[in-house]
């Protein structure tokens, strides 16, 4: 008996990791689709990103209530999931408690400290569903999130719940383990028999250990997908002072050969697309940045639009970029490429309206814990409007004329640019 | 004032210290003019030798490339680096963050290599250095002032101690805003917002920004960019008919401040 449930066991085991790995391959194809750009200069500066800004949370700390709580189920997620190594070795073999003899007197200290750490992701997750259902916290409850994103957050707290549940209960439903949290759910089994435990330990085992692989293969199709993505991310994230922008070569060699002729190559290529009108436009790292996002909404609750009731939201811009790529995705796995579907993510996700709003302020960019800039998308958005498509609001075009004429954004004759010299 | 341009000095065979940027704000907004005139005064009083482009400055881009036009922004930054690489210019600053972000982080890959500081850490080198002197009986002494942080120097270019040690050194009480520093509210002028109308919301950014200068009930409010002073001007006289809290920029205040 326990020979075949080892041999199912393995095989769920395998599936599991196959699809699992599968569909972190599209996923990186995907954020392929975007413009190659260069980003491993500096390893030093960015191993530190990573340690500093991924493992160590250092932007979550802005706000040390939350950053706190986070970080319970940050270590929990880690520390508890050691104990999967068990799980999956007992699951395989038919052993029980494999790790147990090896460790002697640790053994007790481990899993008493997984316990603990089960009981304050328990109550952390309850803390986590009352911020975004009781006392409904306001980045939690934006329009952004209305329909499905805010389902996925808060089936992503109860499955975490349910699975810290049946940890313990498996091992409060075992006879002949005596664990400091289980020992408090022990007494209300006291009236099953030994055959009865058993199979309540066995059932919770297989919820326990079927819930968590069902749960990674939920991963890639939610926001809870940041907890992968958030070290390559910051591995990844700029290291260039916030308010430089990202040069158009293009451009600047169009303007040196209008100047200077003589430099101009005789077979000089047509010019590339200017700024982004779809997702395969933008740069691999901003299409990572839309799979990194976790739909926290700090970047939206520091936006000086949002918060002034602008269309604007720093996280739909990141949900719509993610949502854009997952349906290019899809049309390449049905079409083999590419298909023009008619659809771009400027115009059918992300509005005109939405894209003029943004001061170029950084502060969505600065609140990011795990390293977005929605404003590097903004920018290239807005780009392709300006560039390809003539779409400025009059004022603008009033300032870029003012710019080419006068050489000031406003209407001044240019050679009283001086002229506050001679004034008392 | 007697300013020297670059080509007054070039005619005159020397070469200043540092060009002063004085970017369009300051030198066509009649607001920023009274910006641009109290740090000439500073520099002055502090035997700094500089110079302007005067006619031959021109707009950085820095609007153009922030609304989207690349075209424009190149246009600039290719006459604005032929015109100053031709007179070797080593050191500028500027009283503009705009300015500053731009000729520091975006003319490097164009050419243009400089020095570039704000005038905030140019007006704290020269405290430092004994350049200028506080007065001990300085009109600000012992009042309250708020400075409200510029994006493009804060976020965008991480200068958030510069212009507080400034006005620390005039024996002021300076009281933060309740976002201040990396989590300072913008003014809502960045971003080529200055140039056009606000999207529809339920606010606007300037108004939002002036409630919280209001609410820390300093006497002044300190700024180091001429987009911001504008905007918290208009914003805190949209707000409070009655106290009309002033908005002045740092270099206006030390020009007040020094023997």
């Amino acid at each position: 008996m326990e020979f075949i449930s080892g041999i199912v066991f393995s095989i769920l085991s395998v599936i599991a990791f196959y699809i699992f790995a599968k569909k972190l391959l599209t996923i990186k194809r995907n954020i392929h689709l975007g413009r190659p750009i260069e980003l491993n200069d500096q390893p030093i500066a960015r191993w530190k990103n990573v340690f500093l800004l991924a493992l160590g949370q250092k932007k979550m700390f802005r706000n040390i209530p939350v950053a706190l709580l986070h970080l319970i189920l940050y270590v929990g997620f880690i520390i508890i999931n050691t104990e999967l190594l068990e799980i999956i070795i007992d699951g395989i073999f038919g052993t029980h408690r494999f790790f147990k003899p090896f460790l002697g007197s640790l053994y007790p200290i481990l899993i008493n400290s997984f316990e603990v750490l089960a009981l304050l992701v328990f109550v952390a997750c309850l803390l986590f569903l009352s911020r975004r259902n009781i006392t409904r916290v306001k980045r939690l409850i934006s329009n952004d999130l209305t329909g499905w994103p805010k389902t996925d957050a808060n089936l992503i707290l109860a499955i975490e719940i349910v699975l810290m549940g049946l940890f313990l209960l498996m091992n409060a439903a075992d006879p002949t383990a005596n664990f400091i949290i289980s020992s408090w759910i022990k007494p209300s089994l006291s009236t099953l028999d030994a055959h009865q435990l058993h199979t309540i330990e066995q059932t919770a085992w297989w919820m326990h250990i079927l819930g968590i692989y069902a749960f990674m293969n939920y991963l890639p199709y939610s926001k809870h997908l940041h907890i992968v993505l958030a070290f390559p991310n910051a591995y990844y994230a700029s290291l260039e002072p916030k308010g430089k922008m990202h040069n158009m070569v293009a451009v600047q060699n169009e303007v040196l050969y209008a100047m200077q002729p003589e430099l101009a190559p005789t077979n000089a290529a047509p010019p590339e697309k200017f700024g982004a009108k779809d997702v395969m436009d933008l740069s691999w790292k901003n299409l990572m940045d839309a799979y990194s996002c976790t739909e926290c909404g700090r970047c939206s609750a520091a936006c000086p639009a949002n918060s002034t009731g602008k269309l604007l939201s720093p996280r739909k811009i990141m949900m719509d970029t993610r949502d854009r790529l997952e349906i290019v995705g899809k049309n390449i796995d049905a079409n083999g490429q590419f298909v023009d579907d008619g659809k771009s993510l400027l115009n059918d996700h992300i509005t005109i309206e939405e894209l003029r709003a943004c001061t170029t302020c950084n502060a969505c960019v600065e609140e990011c814990p795990v390293s977005i800039s929605p404003m590097d998308i903004i920018i290239e958005l807005r780009r392709s409007l300006i560039m390809e498509d003539s779409n400025a609001p009059s004022e603008w075009n009033g300032m870029f004329s003012n710019i080419e004429n006068n050489f000031a954004p406003w209407k001044f004759a240019p050679d009283d640019r001086d002229a506050w010299t001679k004034q008392s | 004032m007697k300013v020297s341009t670059m080509a007054e000095m070039m005619a005159a065979g020397t070469k200043p210290e540092v060009l002063f940027w004085v970017g369009c704000a300051g030198s066509f907004d009649q607001r920023a003019q009274k910006i641009t005139k109290a740090f000439a005064t500073i520099l002055d009083k502090a035997g700094v030798v500089y110079a302007i482009l005067g006619k031959e400055e021109a707009c950085t881009g820095d609007p153009a490339r922030r609304a989207g036009n690349e075209f424009i922004f190149q246009m600039m930054a290719y006459q604005n680096i032929q015109v100053m690489n031709a007179y070797e210019i080593k050191k500028i600053v500027t009283t503009c963050p705009h300015c500053f972000n731009t000729l520091k982080n975006e003319y490097p890959a164009l050419g243009g290599n400089y020095d570039v500081i704000h005038h905030t850490q140019f007006l704290q080198e020269l405290i430092e250095h004994g350049k200028i002197k506080i007065s001990d009986s300085n009109e600000w002494k012992g009042k309250t002032i708020t400075y409200h942080d510029s994006c493009y120097l804060g976020r965008a270019n991480d200068i958030y101690e510069a212009p507080r040690k400034v006005l620390e050194s005039l024996d002021v009480e300076l009281k933060e805003m309740r976002r201040c520093k990396s989590k300072g509210l913008c003014c809502g002028a960045g971003g080529a917002q200055m140039f056009k109308e606000e999207e529809k919301g339920t606010s606007r950014v300037n108004m939002e920004r002036a409630d919280e200068a209001i609410e820390t009930k300093a006497d002044f409010v300190a700024s180091a960019c001429p987009f911001c002073n504008t905007m918290m001007t208009d914003g805190i006289k949209n707000r409070d008919e009655e106290v009309k809290t002033e908005v002045l920029d740092i270099a206006e205040i030390i020009a007040k401040a020094i023997q």
